[in-house]
């Protein structure tokens, strides 16, 4: 089945957000994803065409990033992350309880089409293991219990709220805000969750803080800052730089400074 | 004497709506945009200079320094490209930050490309948190209706145009060059340096590649000061940083604090490792300072000031300060073989030594958890690292050696206890969250 025109033309407006309209690919593919509810040979022509390459050359792109799937999504993608560290506090265990439960194996979609479930890599949440995703949306702290309970709930047709964002939509849906079409639902869910903060919550009941600043000089920078460690700065400055040069710690950097001189 | 902690970056993220251009600006943020606009944007890049900030995702570069590698009489456009693809194992402080306060990191995608003197800056996020992006999308959407971006910033006659751009699920793309391939649409593989981004980057052209916090520091080094910002850390790791604790202990999560701060203290304000079923804490085992391709330490490393140069002295890294903290429950070879399987994984298949060696790695390990093979393979691990480390294309296959060759050397006798056991001689379940625990459907 063919692209329809609205599609074809905010892939277009994609390719045109970028000073070369190849960069636009991989949100392209994201939309083609959304419209589609996979990759297909027709989003891959449509892309090619539009970027005026192969549709070989999408198909490479299509095939090398994992969050493009080729063959259909259910509405929702769960993700259980299988990192070690998840892994280890409990992902293991939900993974395969849920792979049990939803009778699926890896990548593979349940058979009312609704849940495809996937094992992932870390998600950036390990204060928060372990950690499920659904649709990319955060679902914090599971348990083989409250991940059984949520894939129930998205069968049923349930509600369901992030436990650090907003009601879910669907994973077409999700899609098309990758592919930078907001969908209005920014403003749900909370700014940070209770390990985000548990830091500056210490902070705050201790009474610390950054040192003072030029602050409250706006506009006076340096002044607020104690003079020994602004002299010792001065006197070290050259010395550190080229400490630092010497030391610096990858290949890159060390190519780079050559590069440099 | 600089506190414990030190919340700056972190400091509005408790805050009513923090994500919002009108909280943002509530808590002092886009005064320093201004500022910065009245200032020549030399002066900026010797500001960052002098504040001693070094790239916080990983390598540590001084961000001044890389700014200043950019040729201004190249005739070509600059570009800034912000590298938020956050997926380094362990690694969850920019993702909090964009959700929190992502305007922290667009006044300093700002304040960044005035400096380098870039018309179009790019933020790379990746795909995999939608939310994330969500408000990403909209701090940037704010911030043209205030006038911060677009044309002729607050009559400063400095234009800047951001996209924010949504990655597709690579781990390699957080490599510098590899992103710039991602966001040049193709497939996501490091290039061959010289030469390097801040000559031929994005399009050939002159470019910048910093991680997201690295940027989201910039306003409040133009703020407040070089000094300032210098008045905090160590003598050469200088400034604050966030800590990512993660893992087997009692409060999981997000401390900013001066570098330079150990494990020792970091954990007495987490309230220590967590408690086993008989109520006394349990004893850490080992634990990554920056993520998994940083070497492994021990307890006995507890006292070792989290730094780049106190770290590098004890054969790790500090990484991107992602602190997974493991106890006695969990099996060191269980562990790393996970994080080989993860690196296989994401090997983009470019270089012979990490596409051949990551499976060779894994499939050694793998049997070594099953309790086949022979003490040899220890040494077949070591060597089979040894000709990855150094001889990869990029940092991936130096990465994947870093768990192995560290385990190896801290816990051999742990590997042999899977040779003669027989297999595995851990229970996995007593190193889960609700070990010990009745477990209720704790969603929320």
């Amino acid at each position: 089945m063919a692209l329809d025109e609205k599609t074809y033309g905010e892939l277009r407006e994609i390719a045109g957000r970028y000073p070369e309209a190849r960069s636009g690919l991989l949100p392209m593919l994201h939309l083609v994803q959304s419209a589609e509810g996979r990759v297909t040979p027709e989003g891959i022509q449509a892309c090619a065409e539009i970027l005026e390459i192969t549709p070989a050359e999408v198909s490479g792109v299509a095939t090398f990033y994992t969050m493009y799937k080729r063959r259909p999504v259910g509405d929702y993608h769960v993700g259980v992350c299988t990192n070690t560290l998840c892994a280890v506090m409990g992902g293991d265990e939900i993974f395969s309880r849920l792979k049990e439960h939803l009778d699926v194996g890896n990548d593979e979609t349940s058979e009312d089409g609704k849940i495809t479930l996937e094992h992932i890599e870390c998600n950036a949440a390990c204060d928060y293991a372990p950690v499920v995703m659904v649709n990319w949306e955060f679902m914090d702290n599971q348990t083989p219990e409250s991940a059984v309970a949520l894939v129930d709930d998205l069968r049923a047709g349930k509600e369901v709220t992030s436990t650090r964002g907003p009601r879910l939509c669907t994973w077409r849906e999700a899609e098309r805000v990758l592919a930078g079409f907001p969908d209005g639902r920014v403003h749900e869910g909370p700014a940070a969750g209770a390990p985000s903060l548990v830091g500056l919550g210490i902070a705050t009941e201790r009474g610390w803080t950054a040192p003072e600043g030029s602050d409250a000089g706006r506009g006076t920078d340096l002044t607020g800052a104690p003079a020994d460690v602004a002299a010792a700065s001065d006197a070290s400055q050259e010395a550190e730089a080229a400490a630092v040069e010497e030391e610096a710690p990858t290949a890159t950097t060390a190519a780079e400074k050559k590069e440099a001189q | 004497m600089v506190d414990t902690l030190t919340p700056v970056l972190t400091a509005n993220w408790s805050a009513e709506r923090s994500w919002t251009l009108e909280s943002y600006e509530q808590h002092g943020g886009y005064r320093a945009l201004k500022k910065a606009l009245t200032m020549a944007p030399d002066d900026i890049i010797t500001a960052v200079k002098d504040s001693g900030l070094r790239g916080r995702g990983g390598a540590g570069f001084p961000t001044g320094m890389k700014w200043s590698f950019i040729p201004q009489d190249n005739p070509k456009p600059k570009y800034l490209v912000v590298n938020a693809d956050e997926s380094e194992p362990g690694t969850c402080k920019d993702t909090p930050l964009m959700m929190a306060s992502p305007h922290t990191l667009v006044e300093g995608v700002i304040i960044s490309s005035f400096a380098i003197r870039a018309n179009k800056a790019f933020i790379y996020v990746r795909g995999e948190i939608l939310h994330v992006i969500r408000r990403v999308q909209n701090a940037v959407e704010e911030a043209y209706a205030a006038g911060h971006l677009g044309k002729d910033i607050h009559g400063s006659g400095f234009d800047l145009d951001i996209v924010v751009h949504a990655g597709a699920g690579a781990y390699i793309c957080g490599e510098e060059t590899a992103l710039l391939e991602g966001l040049e649409g193709r497939r996501g593989q490091p290039r061959l340096r010289p030469p390097f981004p801040a000559v031929a980057g994005l399009y050939a052209s002159p470019t910048v590649i910093n991680n997201v916090e690295s940027i989201a520091s910039v306003p409040s080094i133009i703020d407040h000061g070089a000094e300032w910002f210098a008045s905090m850390g160590t003598e050469k790791s200088k400034g604050y940083g966030i800590f990512s604790l993660s893992g087997h202990v009692t409060r999981p999560g997000q401390y900013e604090a001066p570098l330079g701060i150990t494990l020792r203290q970091l954990l007495d304000l987490a309230g220590g490792m967590r408690q086993g079923p008989d109520g006394q804490p349990r004893q850490l085992k080992f634990w990554t300072p920056g993520g998994s391709s940083t070497p492994l330490l021990t307890a006995e490393h507890l006292d070792v000031p989290l730094d780049f140069e106190s770290m590098g002295e004890v054969g790790t890294m500090l990484g991107t300060r992602a602190l997974q903290l493991f106890d006695e429950t969990t099996c060191v070879v269980r562990a790393t073989l996970r994080w080989t399987e993860f690196y296989k994984h994401e090997s983009c298949g470019k270089c012979t030594p990490c596409r051949e060696g990551t499976w060779w790695l894994a499939q050694t390990l793998a049997a070594l958890e099953r309790g086949e093979g022979s003490e040899s393979d220890l040494d077949l691990l070591l060597d089979q690292c040894d000709n990855i480390l150094g001889r990869s294309f990029c940092a991936l296959g130096d990465g994947a050696t870093s768990p192995i060759s560290s385990s190896i050397q801290f816990f051999r006798d742990e590997y042999l206890a899977h040779l003669t056991h027989g297999g595995c001689p851990f229970d996995p379940a007593a190193s889960t969250a609700w070990a010990g625990k009745a477990t209720a459907g704790a969603r929320a």
